[in-house]
């Protein structure tokens, strides 16, 4: 079976026409005086799903996680969290708790004061407070910790008090804003599977706001691309990745070629696209573009191969040479200027410890990739 | 850079400090003379010290300096933090520029112009000087420098742990007494103290604003020196400069150990 990416994942509720939406955005904007945060923005998150808000400082994904918490109100639309409309709910009075990108830990309180903190509020009996703050404190691994303040833990620790402080109350859905921009690159990539661990062991809704792709590829089981207060594409990490419907997420996610062209023709099962500085391209994905229509095609640098004599089976190869090749270990990266110009990059994996075909700066040199290794984008 | 004592330097820096500290030395030394005269030392002797508790008229006036202190300081800091947290919450509302002006400009109002608006008010709306109107006065002035030191506590607080607190459950008035005002307590114990101690050493204010039977401290020394220093004014100002130096000595200390703490902490969150 053929399937976008890597993984085949079982969880995937939005394929599903009957299943019932989680949280729903309803056609809601956000208006701060002159500035449109938020425009007209229809969303929906599934039960026990990780989703990731995606996008660049100010393209609305913290006002959009804001106004799920109650801190700001939709100046048009609903909000609906499990068939409730939020509106006029006071964040108090919602059953989702935030993690914060500062973590807002109350700095006169020690560790287990503040996750205990929440608990109160609800009016929790003492020893049930108790049983849940040593139980949060052991999800978190700091239970030698519970009597520090703070300004007493490192970057790592405070992170996770202030994750066990959001998720004690068991809230319908955990949401985090930024939730691990403060860390170290190592601590990161470790936490990223904590959350992920995490997030399976609660059951619980995660709707995390990052502007890492990296952060939102690996933990979340689907991505909304967010520009300029829109949603670009919701889609899983894969298909954001390997069919991307616009250049802005193309170009948004990873590293990507595009050549601007034009469709030239339909035949049976495949789409044949004039390139506008002359080279010919033939795709078998390229259905939703109208004849005569111009377009983008867009190939990602890993599905390109670089060879130094045209490779015989190949249905796209175009010639160019070596402009620039770059060793990073795991990978070498080529740039090719194509003889029309255009430059091309290419990466190929370092599968073997020695290459059959080694290639330097200004050798003649052929890019060659198979029908279905890019999209045509039609916006 | 050159350290070493230099003659200059030591010559600087005695000069500079007997310039400083003369006078008040000569105050400690003369208030533990023996004789009458102020200038002529007859031998030590802490009599004034006995006499002092015995005048009737000081101990008055101390005790009526530490009531409206205690009184319009507390006062003030409840007045001048709701100021502060206004000027700083809600920075949308119209004349936030003129409103945070005004709440100000008694930082630099020259005293007397303070001290006679007041009197001219107490007579206009025909309340009798005394220690109420005092009271009222010192509040008055004392308020914006507590609005000023809360303030810029305020400015540098973190709003995510008002909103955290909130996201957990907690309204706003319990996040308030719960989460805001703890964070800033140091801040509105830092004015308070400020608006004590600018209403223990006024005398230009309180010269205006009171009346008979409320007397301060102040006010009894400087009229009392007006009819001849004597070394009980004396033996009262060592005593209150002893008052003051043990107050910033232990304020101090306990800044250090603080901050000493502070930095064992941060070694320790290293280790983890």
């Amino acid at each position: 079976m053929k399937s976008l990416g890597s993984i085949r994942r079982d969880f995937a509720p939005w394929n599903d026409p009957n299943a019932k939406p989680y949280i729903q955005f309803d056609k809601v904007t956000k208006k701060f005086g002159e500035f449109t945060a938020v425009n007209n923005l229809s969303l929906t998150i599934f039960e026990r799903e990780f989703f990731a808000l995606l996008g660049a400082s100010g393209c609305g994904k913290s006002t959009l996680l804001r106004m799920l918490a109650g801190f700001e109100e939709p100046t048009a639309g609903r909000i609906l969290l499990d068939g409730q409309d939020l509106r006029g709910i006071p964040p108090y009075k919602r059953p989702v708790n935030m993690m914060f990108q500062s973590y807002a830990l109350f700095p006169h309180m020690t560790v287990e004061k503040n996750i205990a903190f929440g608990l109160k509020q609800e009016g929790m009996p003492g020893p049930d407070i108790e049983r849940r703050v040593a139980e949060m404190l052991k999800l978190v691994k700091l239970e030698q910790f519970a009597k520090r303040k703070p300004h007493q833990l490192s970057g790592g620790q405070r992170q996770r008090v202030a994750l066990a402080r959001s998720v004690a109350k068991r809230p319908k859905v955990l949401l985090l804003d930024e939730p691990l921009g403060a860390l170290d690159k190592k601590l990161r990539e470790e936490t990223q599977f904590e959350l992920m661990d995490l997030q399976q062991e609660l059951g619980l809704t995660f709707v995390v706001v990052t502007h890492d792709q990296e952060e939102a590829m690996t933990m979340a089981d689907r991505i909304a691309i967010m520009d300029k207060g829109e949603v670009m594409q919701v889609a899983t990490p894969a298909e954001i990745y390997e069919a991307p419907t616009s250049r802005f997420v193309a170009h948004f996610v990873g590293n990507v070629n595009m050549f601007e062209g034009r469709v030239a023709e339909h035949t049976a099962n495949a789409t044949r696209i004039t390139g506008a500085t002359g080279a010919q391209i033939v795709v078998d994905n390229g259905g939703n573009a109208a004849a005569g229509s111009d377009i983008v095609f867009a190939i990602r640098p890993e599905k390109i191969k670089v060879s130094s004599k045209k490779p015989a089976d190949a249905v796209n190869a175009l010639e160019g040479e070596v402009y620039d090749v770059a060793y990073l270990g795991d990978m070498t990266v080529f740039h090719i200027r194509l003889d029309d110009g255009q430059i091309v990059r290419a990466s190929a994996l370092n599968a073997s410890r020695v290459t059959e075909d080694p290639l330097t700066w200004n050798d003649r040199a052929w890019v060659s990739f198979r029908p279905d290794a890019g999209v045509v984008l039609t916006r | 850079m050159n350290s070493t004592w230099s003659r200059f330097n030591i010559t600087s820096i005695a000069l500079g400090f007997a310039f400083l500290y003369l006078p008040i030395v000569l105050l400690i030394v003369f208030s533990f003379n023996e004789s009458k005269l102020v200038t002529v030392w007859g031998g030590f002797s802490t009599k004034w010290y006995v006499s002092l508790f015995h005048n009737q008229g000081l101990m008055d006036a101390t005790w009526v300096t530490a009531r409206v202190g205690v009184i319009s300081a507390t006062v003030a800091t409840v007045l001048g933090t709701l100021a502060a947290i206004t000027l700083t919450r809600y920075t949308r509302f119209r004349g936030r520029v003129l409103f945070s002006g005004m709440v100000f400009a008694p930082l630099v109002m020259p005293e007397v112009i303070t001290g006679l608006s007041l009197l001219l008010l107490f007579v206009a709306v025909g309340l009798d000087r005394g220690f109420f109107t005092v009271t009222l006065a010192h509040i008055t002035f004392t308020m914006c420098f507590v609005a000023v030191v809360v303030q810029s506590r305020l400015v540098s607080f973190d709003r995510s742990l008002e909103e955290a607190a909130m996201d957990l459950g907690a309204p706003p008035v319990k996040t308030f007494f719960q989460i805001t005002l703890p964070v800033i307590l140091p801040a509105i114990i830092s004015g308070w103290m400020l608006a004590f101690t600018l209403s223990l050493d006024d005398l230009v204010i309180a010269s205006f604003s009171s009346g008979p039977g409320a007397t301060t401290l102040p006010m009894k020394i400087y009229s009392q020196v007006r009819l001849g220093v004597t070394p009980e004014i004396n033996a009262a100002c060592t005593i209150l400069i002893a008052v003051v130096a043990v107050g910033v000595i232990i304020a101090s200390i306990a800044n250090k150990r603080r901050e000493i703490q502070r930095q064992l902490d941060e070694q320790a969150a290293q280790r983890g």
